[in-house]
């Protein structure tokens, strides 16, 4: 279990190193330091001293692979590509284009991110399960078709949608929580709670049809014929034996994209006006500000993969015929 | 009589159409008595057990008849109480053991379930029970904390066994139980069946395909074909005087040492599908005794011995049903006849596979599995080696290993006397004429999106390029010829091709580039015995014709004595014994070799 | 006038001709019809790919190009004979819509008004300037009593509409009896049809009297914007899955075929673009393309052209961080069929790869091709409206779903709120991408065989 774990996180160096060679490609190779400059800039009328002096300020004078003029190890440490893609692997993710630690940032930016990321993933994950189940509890009735109609309609809705129109109902209609904002603390809860109920009811068509879609699997199984064969009742076949199978797909997946959750949701926290990483993010792409771009990038990458470990450990965890060496 | 079956007839529902394939059936069990229901695969046995258990799938509805329990109507329970039936005074245990338990619990939560709900056990009681349920089917008590994954096929078997058992049944219904599993450990769980009957005085329904399984278990055997019993008595009335035309065909499809040489019977036709219209016997159109009374009117069971009962037309009539003949054979070349100097078509010599482990940080081979440790063997033109041996014991490794499918670990491979295992490229392609492979499952070795006729061209297209188009059609239309099917196969497509059609287009594809061996790796263990007549008699026949050689790669004893020249037991990776068929089978020098025969079904009542 | 392929235009025709030929195909090849055939028996699925199809029919007319010839300058005489053509580059679909375009009112105005929606300040005859809702130049202009005539008005011109609707169903059903004669699903089909003849005859009769979406912020109808926005959906929906096909295809396949070295490197690529958090990928290749287009424009002509190509660079972006999904998913199917019977024997006949490949897996796993590219359509269109609103979507000039709800949704906070356009957009997308995730449950219900059996 512990080589299986060390090899996992060994695997996962040149996965993080490939990530970083093709955000440093994507935004140095393809696009050099002076188109950055001359878009910050603006197209037209950019004089040559201008984008020199841009570019100085930034770190982007420097050569991109190999400092010629440098001697000794400077000629490869004294290179765009040490000092910006390297140094995100000690995580030093530097200056944003406009100046601010990038690091601090995240750490501020972090919490208000958590505090509606977590809450919507965890009730989103129970109220789509449990749609799942009394749908199945159901099947063949009418309950289970009107449910199903009602969950591929829902999918059918547009993120957006949900988003514009609840805070249009919720918040400008009824008035019944702040617009836009955020505090701090307990007074959080207030700002809160419409981005995480419009999250959690905007994830039910895809979710608890997915999980349907994997009891169903479950129940055409062998063993739940023999655990009906023993005599049990429907609501325990379907709590003890189902459930409890189907859980296995659904807690790891949950697991995988759990560290992920650090990241924000993009959209939410831009419409509520959330100070977390997700409007950090479509700040930073708004506002063509490489720098932030690239430390989500390697950051997402970092807990993608920290998300991928964690998902082979908890299969050992809740399922027995998962093994790891 | 613990359980009394009358008239029970299972209706399907598929759109417009609806299918019967439960039509009528009627049976008893009384205590401790052990019944075997006999059929071929869809005559709709399981579907009879599921239906007194009402666990039928989705679509499928109980018509008509009643079953009585111990004299309660078991229909017309409320499912409340049929829920406490079920897993109680009736239980039944399943053909796969791999799928059939619940793999995120333990055996010992899995068993503790039955005994809570219909026992009503708690605490110390509750672990005491679980222990002696385990030991009475013969696992470990430390079992208990196993999940299915951590189990064998035997042992799971078991333990879905104990977890029957925990409701104290009076009827156990046990459906093909020992189907999936080894011949050795085929017969641990058919005695371990047996004694538990005896011991606890239960009435035991058991559901089987195989003649020999059901002589050694039976008190009574019903026939079943296509949906009705056709023949219902004892065990020794059955097995000494069978009366139907089916059942006594049965007995004579089955290969044997004793039919050595001899071609076996064959029931021609097919089973009527469950849809089909038939106002008479089922069975006339595929019987040579019927006569026109047959057709035309319904066939009920009737007592035509005391405790014998049977439905067919030509009992009473004025003409008794006659003796039928086996059909003599034309013979096969005796063993003595194949040149034991000459160069052999295969030779194999210290043949291995091995499979690395790998562990650790860094991957390194820890290890290594022999699949395949050391395999000397030699076949002749126009004889048959059959290789025995049990599941993983590497002999479908072996066949491919010869074929060069998989790369040997060492040891040599000679295709007439050249070695194969370092050629490469054009040269191997050019050998592969010499070698193909037959495999056992008729559904998987054909590709479904290619004509018959495609499928069949494919060897010949790749190794034959000097063929035109035209001439390929007319190899492949002399080839279905061959194999007994009809030309405008050709232009057909697998799924509209029964089991044993399959074998036979897949033997047809093999014979397309004129080898001199062929490896048939179980080509009859996916089908029905009256087809395996039909292919095995199809073997004999293009061995004659052709002398071909074949590697017979099987677990079937019986097979085995009827066919092979040579014997080879594969055990653990290793030939343990190889001798000739004959002095072989009948003394067996091995402890493996004599453990196999003795396990082997069909010696008689345990 | 001179026609215009723009390089989606050349896609999405490819793309038909693609579907024709695989109709083609699949319609000789009784084992290739049969899943189809209960594709074609499921009424939610017939009903849904009746909608698809008017869909992308607009998509098609809207693809259609050209450049229209400038009148004859004064005089008559041709700069050498030669004609001039527009700048602008009209579609078939504009043509058609004509009026809609040319209808072009000052400023927001509600569905059906015959006045602005805000007050501006009017001459009046006598001189005098009030502040009041001005009539709307198009909207109801035929009215001579704007606020009184307008509802009898609306409900004659619907009833003329609805009336040549029903004519125009009554005439297909009739043309439709032979190739719906034997389909289970032939009441699903016509009374889809029914429905939407209905609601194009209605909107055919009442559009060019009336804004019936309403006009936008600088008095464009909203309705024109709306069907304009279709093809931009179709497309993203469309030509991203075409561009992942290969990669996926090739990718998938050869690694779960081939294993060893090949698989590790797939398996690498495919973790490593996985790593990368989806949206920021498609930013920041979206953000290097713009920055790209910017600095090269002798790459495009006309404004069409340029919001064509970002378009078409958008798809590939899409499809580049897409393929992932699907190669796994063949990659494993793949390592299942390879260790079947059927590929056993063609390898011992010495089959070469390349055909084995051809003849034995890529039949066997096309299923799931399917099965994925209809299921990601209705992803893709809403991805479209989301990226669009990050900034990194199609050409803020182009008209899309996503560009539309961008662009409306600060109206919600006005007083009266402006609804429509939203309402509008939604409502479409809402259209579209329903029945493409009810067709794609059809195919999958029909394709997959561990569906089978399942309700």
């Amino acid at each position: 279990m512990t080589a299986y774990l060390l090899r996992r996180l060994l695997y996962a160096v040149p996965i993080l190193i490939g990530v970083n060679l093709l955000t440093f490609a994507l935004f140095f190779l393809v696009n050099t330091p002076d188109d950055m400059a001359r878009l910050h800039l603006g197209v037209k009328r950019v004089t040559p001293e201008a984008v020199v002096k841009w570019k100085a300020e930034r770190g982007y004078d420097k050569p991109l692979l190999v400092n010629a003029g440098a001697a000794g190890l400077a000629k490869v440490s004294d290179t765009i590509f040490f000092e910006k893609s390297l140094a995100m692997f000690a995580f030093e993710f530097g200056a944003s284009d406009d100046g601010r630690d990038i690091a601090e940032a995240i750490r501020t930016r972090m919490w208000p991110s958590l505090a509606i990321a977590l809450p919507t993933f965890v009730i989103g994950l129970l109220v789509n399960i449990t749609v799942a189940l009394i749908l199945l509890f159901f099947r063949r009735t009418y309950v289970e078709w009107t449910g199903v109609v009602a969950l591929v309609a829902m999918m059918s809705v547009s993120g957006l949608f949900y988003i514009i129109g609840g805070q249009f109902l919720f918040a400008k209609v009824w008035q019944l929580a702040p617009i836009s904002g955020y505090q701090d603390g307990i007074n959080a809860a207030r700002f809160v709670w419409l981005p995480i109920l419009i999250g959690v009811v905007g994830g039910i068509g895809a979710g608890a049809r997915w999980y349907r879609t994997l009891f169903l699997e479950e129940a055409g199984k062998d063993y739940v014929r023999t655990a009906r064969a023993k005599g049990l009742t429907e609501t325990r076949v379907l709590f003890r034996h189902i459930l409890k199978n189907g859980m296995v797909p659904i807690l790891t997946g949950a697991v995988a994209v759990f560290p992920l959750l650090f990241m924000g949701s993009l959209i939410m926290e831009s419409f509520f006006g959330i100070p977390g990483l997700g409007s950090y993010t479509i700040d930073a792409i708004n506002a063509q500000d490489f720098a932030i771009v690239r430390a989500m990038v390697f950051l997402g990458a970092v807990l993608y993969i920290a998300g991928l470990i964690l998902t082979d450990v908890s299969y050992t965890l809740v399922d027995p015929r998962v093994r790891l060496q | 009589m613990s359980l009394v079956v009358k008239d029970l007839r299972v209706e399907i529902a598929t759109g417009e159409r609806r299918l019967i394939p439960v039509d009528g059936v009627s049976i008893e069990v009384a205590a401790n008595e052990c019944v075997v229901l006999l059929g071929e695969s869809g005559c709709g046995k399981s579907l009879t057990a599921l239906a007194l258990m009402r666990l039928l799938p989705d679509g499928a509805g109980i018509a008509d008849g009643d079953a009585l329990l111990d004299g309660e109507s078991l229909f017309d329970l409320p499912e409340r109480a049929m829920r406490a039936v079920r897993g109680g005074r009736l239980a039944m245990i399943f053909q796969e053991p791999m799928t059939s338990l619940n793999p995120v619990l333990t055996i010992g939560q899995q068993i503790e379930e039955s005994l809570t709900l219909h026992r009503d056990l708690r605490g110390e009681q509750l672990a005491v029970e679980v222990r002696r349920l385990l030991a009475a089917v013969g696992l470990p008590g430390e079992r208990l904390s196993a999940y299915p994954s951590q189990l064998s096929g035997g042992q799971r078997q078991r333990a879905l066994i104990a977890m029957m058992l925990a409701g104290e049944p009076s009827v156990l219904i046990a459906d093909e139980p020992t189907t999936a599993l080894d011949v050795t450990v085929q017969a641990q769980i058919l005695r371990l069946l047996k004694d538990l009957q005896r011991q606890r005085g239960m009435g035991l329904l058991l559901i089987t395909h195989d003649l020999d399984v059901a002589r050694d278990m039976a008190d009574r055997v019903a026939v079943m074909y296509a949906g009705q019993i056709v023949e219902w008595t004892t065990r020794e009335r059955l097995y000494g005087s069978p009366m139907h035309p089916y059942t006594r065909r049965l007995f004579q499809v089955l290969p044997s040492a004793v039919r050595r040489g001899d071609r076996l019977v064959q029931i021609s036709g097919r089973v009527p599908p469950p849809d089909a219209q038939i106002v008479g016997c089922r069975f006339a159109d595929r019987c040579s005794d019927a006569i026109e009374a047959c057709r035309a009117d319904a066939q009920g069971l009737r007592e035509v011995a005391p405790g014998h009962w049977l439905r067919c037309g030509r009992v009473g009539s004025a003409s008794p049903l006659p003796e039928v003949k086996p059909e003599a054979g034309e013979g096969r070349p005796a063993a003595g006849l194949t040149d034991r100097l000459a160069t052999p078509v295969l030779e194999l010599r210290d043949l291995a596979v091995h499979f690395p482990i790998r562990k650790g940080l860094f991957q390194r081979v820890a290890g290594h599995v022999k699949a395949v440790d050391g395999v000397s063997l030699a076949i002749h033109a126009g004889e048959t080696l059959a290789l025995v041996g049990e599941s993983g014991c590497g002999k479908t490794t072996l066949a491919r290993a010869a074929l060069r499918l998989i790369e040997p670990t060492g040891g040599q491979v000679l295709l007439s006397g050249e070695d194969i295992g370092r050629l490469d490229g054009e040269a191997l392609r050019r050998k592969r004429t010499a070698m193909q492979i037959v495999f056992q499952d008729p559904f998987s070795s054909l590709n479904p999106r290619m004509r018959v006729g495609d499928i069949i061209a494919e060897g010949l297209a790749a190794l034959r390029p000097d063929l035109d188009a035209a001439r390929r059609a007319a190899r492949v239309a002399d080839l279905l010829d061959r194999v007994g099917l009809p030309r405008d196969a050709a232009g057909r497509y697998p799924h509209e091709f029964s089991g044993g059609q399959r074998q036979r287009v897949a033997i047809a594809r093999a014979l397309a580039v004129e080898p001199r061996l062929l490896i048939c790796d179980e080509p009859t263990s996916a089908l029905d015995v009256s087809v395996q007549a039909q292919i095995l008699n199809l073997l004999a026949d293009l061995q004659r014709e052709q002398g071909l050689a074949y590697l017979f790669i099987t677990h079937n004893l019986p097979v085995v004595a009827y066919l092979a020249d040579r014997v080879a037991v594969m055990y653990q990776g290793r030939i343990v014994e190889e001798g000739e068929a004959g002095a072989l089978l009948s003394a067996p020098t091995h402890e493996y070799t004599r453990m196999l025969l003795n396990s082997a079904p069909g010696r008689g009542p345990a | 006038m001179m026609p215009v392929l723009l390089w989606t235009d050349g896609l999405i025709f490819l793309l038909v001709a693609g579907l024709a030929g695989f109709v083609f195909v699949v319609r000789r090849h009784e084992h290739l019809a049969a899943p189809w055939r209960r594709v074609a028996g499921d009424p939610v699925g017939m009903a849904a790919a009746v909608l698809l199809l008017c869909f992308t029919g607009i998509a098609v007319l809207d693809s259609l190009h050209f450049r229209p010839a400038l009148p004859a300058g004064p005089g008559g005489d041709k700069l050498g004979g030669e004609i001039q053509y527009a700048p602008e580059v009209k579609s078939l679909l504009d043509r058609a819509l004509a009026p809609l375009i040319e209808h072009q009112e000052k400023s927001y105005s509600a569905p059906f008004a015959s006045r602005l929606f805000i007050r501006e300040a009017i001459t009046l005859a006598d001189g005098r300037t009030v502040r009041d809702f001005p009539r709307l130049q198009y909207g109801g202009a035929a009215l001579a009593d704007p606020d009184a005539g307008r509802a009898g008005d609306i409900l004659v011109r619907a009833a003329a509409g609805l009336a040549g609707g029903l004519a125009v169903w009554l005439l297909l059903a009739w043309a439709l009896r032979r190739p719906l004669r034997r389909s289970a699903a032939r009441g699903t089909i016509l009374y889809t049809l029914l429905a939407v003849c209905l609601i194009v005859g209605a909107l055919a009769a009442l559009a060019p009297h009336y804004h019936v979406f309403g006009t936008d912020k600088v008095g464009q109808d909203v309705l024109y914007a709306t069907l304009k926005s279709i093809r931009t959906g179709v497309l993203i929906g469309a030509l991203t899955t075409l561009i992942t096909l290969p990669l996926a295809i090739g990718l998938g396949v050869s690694a779960g075929y081939f294993g060893g070295r090949v698989d590790d490197v797939v398996q690498y690529l495919y973790t490593t673009l996985n790593a990368i958090p989806g949206v920021l990928l498609i930013a920041a290749a979206v953000l290097m393309m713009q920055t790209q287009l910017e600095t090269h424009p002798d790459w495009f002509e006309t404004g069409a052209e340029r919001a064509d190509l970002r378009l078409l660079f958008l798809c590939m972006i899409l499809g580049m961080t897409n393929w992932t999904g699907l190669a796994r998913l063949l990659r494993g199917e793949t390592l299942k069929v390879r260790e079947l019977d059927y590929v056993v024997a063609a390898r011992a006949f010495g089959v070469s790869n390349t055909r084995i490949l051809l003849r034995h897996i890529l039949p066997n796993v096309q299923h799931i091709v399917l099965i994925s590219v209809v299921m990601d359509f209705s992803g893709l269109v809403l991805a479209e409206a989301v990226l669009s609103y990050v900034g990194v979507g199609v050409d803020p000039g182009m008209m899309s779903f996503g560009n539309m709800i961008n662009g409306a949704r600060l109206e919600l906070a006005r007083e009266p709120v402006v609804w429509w356009q939203l309402v509008a957009a939604f409502a479409f997308m809402f259209v579209l991408v329903l029945s493409a995730n009810l067709f794609a449950d059809s195919v999958r219900d029909a394709l997959d065989p561990r569906s089978r059996g399942r309700s």
